[in-house]
C-alpha cells in the first residue's frame, strides 16, 4: 500500500495578521534599563540622606548631603581633591600593574609545570587570606613611609586573587578547545595566549575586577595610616587630614570620591571590557 | 553484494600505492585513578587517499581513542601510526580534528576568523591569502552569509559546518572527524552528511570518520571497519560501501548484515 501526501492549503488566521512581535511602551522600555532603575534608587538614598541629616541636626557627626556637595565642589574648584585623587590613582595603576604581571608570571609557571601549580597553591592558600593592610607596619619598615610601602602592600592585595582566579580559569578551559589549540600545534606562550587566556576570559575577568576591589580599598587604608611625605598624600590621606581639622563634609565628600571612583572603574572600564569581550563572544550574559 | 572479509584475509584486498594512513597492531591503553584500561588491542588498517574510512563500532571499542591517536593525542603501547610514512607523535595541523563537541569553535572569535586561525597560526599564511582562503571554504558549508558572526549566534548544525569548513581549509593530508554530527537533530545530521558528501566530492579530500551508528556509517564511508568492544579489536572491513544503492534495498541488506557481525553472539 502506498502513503499519500494531502497538500493544505495555508492555515488562514482569524485576523489576517499574527501578532509575531509587539512593540513595548514607552514606560516600560524606560524602566527596562538598569541605569535607569538604578538612578530612582540612588536618588531615593540622597533623599533619604538629605532628610535623616537635617533632622539630626549635628553637622559634626552626619553633615547634609548639600553641605558634603559643597564641600565637594570647592575642594574640586580648588584643585586639592583631584590632586589627591591623582596621587591615589597613580600608586593604584603602579601597584595593580605590578601585582597583575607577578600574578601572571606565577601562573604560566603553574600552568606549564606541576611544581609550579603547587607553588602557586601553596602561596594563594597561604597569602590569599592574609588581609594586605595587615603587612603595613612590616611594609614601613622595609621600604620606609613612601610609595615603596604603599606599593608593596597593593601587589599583595592584587596578586593572589588574580592568579587563583586566572589558574582556576586555565584549568576549566574545555578538552576540546585545549584539543583544537594543539592540534594548530600551539605551544609555550603562543598557546596560553591564543587559547588558554581567551578562553578563560570571563574568570580572568573576575578575577581582575576582585583584585581591583582589593587595591582599591587596601590603598585607601593604608593612606589612612600615613600620608606619603611632605603632603603629598592620596585620598585616603586627606579624608584623615579633614577628620583632624574636624571638616567633617570635606570628609564625607573625600568618602563620596572613593565610591565615585569605585563606580567609575567598575561601570566605565569594566562593563565596557565585558561588552567588547565576553558578551559580545556570548560566554557571559 | 559487498566484501565483508574477516581481518585474516585483507591482504588481498587492496595493492593500492602506499597507503596514507598506516595504523600497526597499535594497542592503546590509558590510566584511570585506579586501573589501566586497555582500549584497543593490535588494531591495524589502512587508509588510501580520498578514502571515506569509517570506524564504526558500539561505545567501548575505542574508536574515538583510536582517532585521537592518529591525531597525536595519545601515544600507542604498542605498534605505529604512520601518515605518509611519518610516524605520528604529536598533533599536527596534517591532521585536522573535527570534534563532536559545539564548544570547538573558539567563542571569541567570529566564523571567518575561526576558519582563518589556523591558517594564520599553523599555515602560516599572510592575512590576506587566509581570509581569502577562509571566505572560499566558508561559502563551500553555504555559511558566507554568517562570516562576521560569533559562533554562539549560530545553530548546532551551522558550528559543525563551520569546524569541517576550518579543517578542510587548511587542506590537511587526512580530516580526522570524531562523531560531528552525534549531536545535532535527525533532519540537521541528514543534511549535514549529505552536505560532506558533495564536497567530498568536489576535492576528494581523504577523512578518518568515527560514528557509532551504522546507518551514517553505510552512508558516508567507502570502506568500513567494524570494531568489537572491550577491548577494541577489529572484527572486519566492509569495502567497497559506496557501491550500494538505497533503492534496491541493498543498504538496508548491508545495515542488518554489519547489525548482525557487531552483535553476534550477544543476548539480547
Amino acid at each position: 500500500m502506498q502513503p499519500t501526501i494531502i497538500m493544505r492549503p495555508d492555515i488562514p488566521d482569524a485576523t489576517g495578521k499574527v501578532d509575531l512581535q509587539v512593540r513595548l511602551s514607552g514606560l516600560e522600555l524606560f524602566w527596562s534599563h538598569g541605569a535607569v532603575r538604578k538612578t530612582f534608587i540612588l536618588l531615593a538614598l540622597a533623599v533619604i540622606w538629605e532628610v535623616y541629616a537635617r533632622m539630626l541636626g549635628n553637622p559634626l557627626l552626619f553633615p547634609t548631603l548639600t553641605d558634603t556637595l559643597i564641600s565637594l565642589w570647592s575642594s574640586v574648584l580648588n584643585g586639592v581633591l583631584f590632586e589627591r585623587t591623582w596621587a591615589s590613582l597613580k600608586i593604584l595603576v603602579l601597584g595593580y600593574g605590578v601585582g597583575v604581571l607577578l600574578a601572571s608570571a606565577l601562573t604560566i609557571l603553574a600552568i606549564n609545570t606541576r611544581l609550579g601549580t603547587d607553588l602557586l597553591e601553596t602561596l594563594t592558600a597561604t597569602f590569599n587570606p592574609l588581609p594586605a593592610i595587615a603587612l603595613l607596619p612590616l611594609a614601613l619598615i622595609w621600604f620606609g613611609l613612601g610609595i615603596g610601602s604603599l606599593v608593596f602592600v597593593l601587589v599583595h592585595s592584587v596578586m593572589w586573587a588574580v592568579a587563583l582566579n586566572t589558574h582556576s580559569g586555565f584549568r576549566s578551559v574545555s578538552p576540546t578547545i585545549r584539543m583544537v589549540g594543539r592540534n594548530y600545534e600551539l605551544k609555550g606562550l603562543r598557546y596560553v595566549f591564543k587559547i588558554l587566556v581567551p578562553a578563560a576570559f570571563p574568570t580572568i575577568l573576575t578575577g581582575l575586577k576582585i583584585g581591583w576591589a582589593f587595591a582599591w580599598r587596601t590603598l585607601i587604608a593604608a593612606e589612612l595610616v600615613f600620608g606619603v611625605s611632605s603632603g603629598q598624600g592620596g585620598l585616603g590621606w586627606y579624608i584623615f587630614e579633614n577628620r583632624n581639622i574636624l571638616d567633617i563634609p570635606a570628609v564625607f565628600a573625600g568618602l563620596l570620591m572613593v565610591i565615585v571612583i569605585g563606580l567609575v572603574i567598575e561601570n566605565l572600564i569594566f562593563k565596557t571590557i565585558e561588552r567588547s569581550t565576553i558578551q559580545k563572544w556570548g560566554v557571559q550574559y | 553484494m559487498n566484501a565483508i572479509s574477516r581481518p585474516s584475509s585483507r591482504k588481498v584486498e587492496h595493492a593500492a600505492a602506499s597507503p596514507l594512513v598506516e595504523v600497526n597492531n597499535v594497542t592503546l591503553r590509558y590510566k584511570t585513578q585506579e586501573m589501566m584500561i586497555t582500549a584497543t588491542k593490535g588494531v591495524t588498517f589502512n587508509v588510501n587517499r580520498s578514502d571515506r574510512f569509517i570506524l564504526l563500532g558500539p561505545s567501548g571499542c575505542g574508536k574515538s581513542t583510536l582517532l585521537k591517536a592518529v591525531g597525536g593525542y595519545l601515544q600507542p603501547d604498542e605498534g605505529t601510526i604512520t601518515i605518509n610514512g611519518r610516524k605520528v607523535t604529536q598533533p599536527g595541523a596534517d591532521r585536522m580534528m573535527v570534534f563532536q563537541e559545539f564548544d570547538q569553535l573558539l567563542p571569541w572569535k567570529t566564523v571567518l576568523g575561526n576558519v582563518m586561525f589556523p591558517l594564520l597560526n599553523a599555515a602560516r599564511l599572510s592575512a590576506r591569502e587566509a581570509e581569502e582562503k577562509a571566505r572560499q571554504y566558508i561559502d563551500k558549508v553555504g555559511l558566507g552569509r554568517v562570516a562576521e558572526a560569533y559562533p554562539h549566534t549560530l545553530s548546532g548544525g551551522m558550528k559543525q559546518r563551520v569546524a569541517i569548513a576550518r579543517g578542510m581549509a587548511m587542506e590537511p593530508d587526512v580530516l580526522l572527524m570524531d562523531e560531528p554530527f552525534a549531536a545535532l537533530d535527525a533532519l540537521t545530521r541528514r543534511t549535514c552528511q549529505d552536505e560532506l558528501l558533495q564536497l567530498w566530492e568536489d576535492t576528494k579530500f581523504t577523512v578518518l570518520f568515527v560514528t557509532h551508528s551504522i546507518g551514517e556509517a553505510i552512508k558516508i564511508g567507502n570502506r568500513i571497519l567494524l570494531l568489537s568492544p572491550h577491548p577494541g579489536r577489529v572484527k572486519a572491513e566492509v569495502c567497497d560501501v559506496d557501491k550500494i544503492n538505497v533503492s534496491d534495498g541493498s543498504a538496508a541488506k548491508l545495515e542488518a548484515e554489519i547489525h548482525e557481525l557487531l552483535f553476534a553472539g550477544e543476548e539480547h
